[in-house]
């Protein structure tokens, strides 16, 4: 009998936090912008420059931390890593080795055995590379610095995943939190968010792990996915060959949708940790951590949870909302406009969702005035409009933001209430349509649906439905 | 009187007088320059007319009455480790040759702001590491007092541009003793301050944990006119120290009745030429005489302090050192192969063989394997030595020792012997292991006519009894100028 094996993954997850200047100069983190442009001479290393630390991403970090259970290192410091490349223009990095701000929480997910606990070892901040530019046409190599110095913190799990799918739940916990919280937009795809996959299999009932594998260069959840179960079968089949599994950094070429051997243990650098001379530790106090506990928002899954306490939403749309911080922002918006949380849910989880997957948005892109969505929906309760009337609106609003009250009145899209008005377009419609009334009668009630249907098109969708229907009904009765 | 003969603070009295100008005060300076410079070689670089055309600025700034400061027209000798905007800054090494700094460090930008004139940037030991300013790689210095000798170093050039009338004073930057034994060697007063108080900004590291700059004057007043213009909190370093006092003239002329003296026994044991110990010790009788008491004690742990400091001066340089490789700006190998290849050359033809040999020893101890070993051990020892210095300054207001243990040794004498070259640091470096301030004062000169400096040493934050004391002493001699310093002097 084949032998059953068990795949051990631990992540190691680099987050580019969102201050608005580099982590140790004035430098600007915006993304983009001309080569050498967002560069001085602390963040290009010129000599006798000097850090000084930004204390935003130390508060960061420790949200972060605090966000994922961990303990906050009171006393920490910058460490030195050492190695000669020329995106890293003093040649060593500013990191956390030694005494790295936050250590030993956990992050919890679903899976489908239940919540599981995935242990986090240590979060820790250091400052980000620049990129070489390399140029066929010249063969040539150029450094842009303007992400030298963009403040990152690494997240450090154990290895406590054993498939993709905890992987992936585990990651979306993670940028869930840390979009909550504000300290990045968490883009795989913009790297923002990156993740090193460390990965090793053994024999399910086994204590020992295997040798294990570092994967870099994923920029997907699908990557991320493929890579793992790529990595898990390469194992396998050198352990099934008798062959060993070598400890070894590997890329992932996400064309080939393959990964291969950067480097080995053996040719591993030797990286001269030490602590940066040129920054003071750094000490922080109880009062600071309560402070930022105190600024800490409400976290997915306490929201998720309100939503469905205090809202009575289903667990399906509190999910959903919850999803992505700048949806929920705009349910709570809406709702803080005294409106029905059920009616702004479905407004959201409808037509919202329908047109952003029609125009290919991402849901961060929505972009209308809550109070435009909480006056449509005043509209409809106040029986001005009907909801076929409402979904035209609403389109408006989605795509130009626009006010629907002046929408409805410049487009004449009122409900019309008028009885007696009402009254002949219906005589009318029963009139041209003998035979549905014949229907009716004979007990076919789909029937009295043609009818109001055939009433609305004739009022130009103008007709309050409700009127339509008693109307039809008295002179069907009659 | 020439202005040769003048120290920076009656020079700059002077010139708010207007019995001088900046710009004749200029002129004479770079006269001197021109009859010394190629014997003595204190200057890296220099450039006459860009400090004629600043002297004109700042006498005009003067004449309106918007520089006041005691230093304004006053010229100047930086050492060349201290970023200067649009002037090429070396450190004396090959790697730098065509480095020109889009700013200038705060020390400099201090002494601007003041009204200093610039005349060049002086020669060193490569990035700091020597003792002699022979380590350059723009070649040797020569000590004003006698051209066979070197002026110590590594702020050789700054030194002995001030003993030399080069310059009316210097910044120079002490790791490990490099502005306290070549003022000892040249016969010049210089202040290594606090760790902490003038900003390293700017400053080209070598040990950043130790570096400091400081004045190199002819006299103790001076000393506390330029610490008072350079010091200051720098939100640009963050090892910058906020501190109450950054008035140091406020202590020249107070009484040291009752100032306690401590004298390291240990210190003045074998290993100390006689000559130089006497003449120390002549310092405490003056002062004793003045109502100082002095008593010897064991300060401990002073045979650790040389392997400390190399240890944890070498590990920082290393890293320190990393940045030059060719790729942003300094040298860069004509020929090579590819990326690594390329570093690889321009580092090994851009450093000298103590420069290699240091970030060597530093790779060394920060290794994997022997962190613990060596740089663990030397933070360890270094802790230790701040407590055993912390014991005496509970007892003592002032540490008495020499500067080295001996004058200036003959060139060529030196280099061949790394390791002796290293001990002859014994003194000075606890200072910087400790962070403490410590001031050099010459005392005489040996039976060959080389200076003999003093050194004091006080608590952190503590240069006001450094500048005390050392002025006490200092009212009791005149300034002695060499014969090459005088060349110039009608």
């Amino acid at each position: 009998m084949a032998k059953q094996y068990e795949t051990v993954i631990g992540l190691e997850v680099h987050v580019e936090l969102a201050t608005k200047t580099k982590i140790f100069c004035g430098c600007s983190t915006a993304f983009g912008g001309d080569p050498n442009t967002h560069t001085c001479p602390v963040c290009t290393g010129m000599p006798g420059s000097l850090p000084v630390l930004n204390k935003k991403v130390v508060e960061y970090a420790m949200a972060v931390g605090l966000a994922t259970n961990c303990t906050i290192t009171q006393d920490c410091k910058f460490d030195r890593k050492n190695y000669f490349y020329p995106d890293n223009p003093q040649n060593y990095q500013i990191s956390q080795l030694y005494l790295p701000i936050c250590r030993d929480g956990h992050v919890t997910i679903e899976t489908a055995n239940g919540p599981k606990d995935i242990r986090i070892h240590e979060i820790h901040m250091e400052e980000d590379a620049g990129k070489l530019v390399h140029d066929d046409f010249t063969d040539s190599s150029y450094v842009d610095y303007n992400r030298s110095g963009v403040p990152l913190i690494e997240i450090v799990s154990e290895p406590d995943m054993r498939s993709a799918e905890e992987v992936i739940a585990y990651l979306d916990a993670l940028r869930m939190a840390v979009q909550y919280l504000g300290a990045s937009d968490c883009k795989l795809q913009e790297g923002s968010m990156r993740a090193d996959v460390n990965l090793s299999v053994r024999e399910v009932g086994s204590s020992e792990f295997g040798t294990r594998t570092e994967t870099k260069n994923l920029n997907s959840f699908k990557a991320i996915a493929r890579c793992i179960a790529n990595e898990t079968e390469r194992q396998i089949d050198l352990i099934e060959a008798g062959e060993k599994v070598v400890q070894e950094t590997r890329r992932w070429d996400d064309n080939k949708e393959y990964s291969y051997a950067m480097r080995s243990k053996e040719d591993a650098q030797d990286y001269r940790y030490f602590p940066d001379p040129d920054l003071v530790p750094i000490h922080i106090s109880d009062e600071w951590i309560e402070q930022i506990k105190q600024d800490q928002p409400e976290l997915r899954p306490e929201k998720k949870k309100r939503y469905m306490e205090e809202y009575c939403l289903p667990e399906y749309d509190a999910n959903i909302l919850t999803g992505v911080k700048h949806l929920a922002d705009l349910f709570e918006s809406v709702v803080d406009f005294g409106k029905k949380p059920k009616e702004v849910s479905n407004w959201l989880m409808g037509d919202t969702m329908r047109l952003v997957k029609e125009k290919e948005m991402e849901l961060e892109e929505i972009d209308f005035d809550a109070k435009h969505l909480a006056s449509l929906i005043d509209l409809i309760e106040a029986g001005t409009i009907n909801r076929t009337a409402a979904r035209e609106v609403f389109e408006h609003i989605f795509e130009e933001n626009i006010d629907p009250v002046a929408y409805v009145e410049e487009h004449g899209l009122k409900q019309d209430n008028n009885e007696e008005g009402l009254r002949s377009i219906v005589s009318e419609v029963v009139k041209n349509n003998p035979k549905s009334v014949e229907d009716y009668h004979a007990g076919k009630t789909k029937a009295l649906g043609f009818l109001v249907g055939q009433t609305m098109k004739a009022s130009k969708g103008k007709a309050n439905p409700a009127l339509v229907n008693k109307l039809i009904m008295e002179l069907l009765t009659k | 009187m020439s202005v040769l003969n003048l120290t920076a603070v009656s020079l700059g009295k002077k010139i708010q007088a207007g019995e001088l100008s900046a710009v004749e005060a200029t002129q004479e300076v770079l006269a001197q320059v021109e009859r010394v410079e190629k014997d003595v070689h204190s200057y890296v670089s220099y450039d006459g007319e860009a400090a004629l055309k600043r002297a004109k600025e700042v006498q005009q700034l003067i004449d309106e009455k918007k520089l006041t400061h005691p230093l304004a027209g006053v010229p100047v000798a930086i050492k060349d480790n201290m970023c200067t905007k649009g002037v090429t800054t070396t450190c004396s090494s090959k790697i730098l040759s065509n480095f020109v700094p889009p700013y200038s460090s705060t020390a400099v930008e201090k002494l601007e702001a003041a009204g200093a004139i610039m005349i060049g940037k002086t020669n060193m030991d490569e990035f700091a590491m020597g003792s002699t300013t022979e380590t350059s790689a723009y070649g040797i210095t020569r000590n004003p007092w006698n051209l066979d000798h070197v002026p110590g170093g590594s702020s050789g050039g700054s030194c002995a541009a001030v003993a030399a009338n080069e310059a009316i004073y210097a910044l120079g930057s002490d790791t490990g003793g490099s502005i306290r034994q070549p003022s000892s060697f040249c016969g010049v007063t210089g202040i290594k301050p606090t760790y902490g108080t003038v900003s390293r900004f700017g400053l080209i590291a070598y040990g950043s944990s130790l570096d400091q700059i400081g004045p190199v004057a002819k006299d103790v007043r001076d000393c506390a006119t330029i610490l008072s213009t350079i010091s200051g909190y720098d939100s640009k370093d963050s090892t910058s120290i906020k501190r109450e006092d950054y008035d140091f003239n406020q202590y020249l002329g107070q009484d040291i009745k009752g100032l306690r003296i401590g004298v390291p026994k240990g210190y003045f044991k074998e290993g100390l030429d006689k000559e130089v110990a006497d003449h120390v010790l002549s310092l405490a009788k003056t002062l004793e005489a003045q109502g100082a008491v002095v008593e010897e004690f064991d300060l401990s742990l002073v045979e650790y302090a040389i392997p400390a400091y190399y240890v944890i001066a070498d590990a920082e340089a290393s890293s320190n050192l990393e940045r030059f490789d060719g790729v942003k700006y300094g040298y860069r190998a004509k020929e090579y192969n590819g990326l690594h290849d390329m570093i690889k050359k321009s580092r090994s033809q851009g450093f000298g063989p103590e420069v290699k040999r240091r970030i060597m020893l530093g790779s060394f101890v920060l290794s994997s394997g022997y962190y613990d070993a060596y740089y663990l051990k030397a933070l360890r020892t270094k802790a230790l030595i701040v407590k055993a210095f912390d014991e005496a300054f509970a007892k003592y207001d002032v540490i008495l020792a020499p500067a080295a243990p001996t004058t200036a040794p003959k060139i060529g004498s030196s280099l061949a012997d790394p390791i002796k070259m290293y001990l002859g640091d014994i003194y000075t470096i606890s200072v910087n292991l400790a962070g403490l301030p410590g001031i050099t004062v010459p005392v005489g000169k040996d039976k060959n006519g080389l200076p003999i400096g003093a050194q004091l040493i006080g608590n952190r934050f503590r240069e006001d009894v450094l500048f005390k004391a050392a002025y006490a002493y200092e009212q009791t001699k005149t300034y002695e100028m060499c014969d090459l310093a005088q060349k110039g002097v009608n």
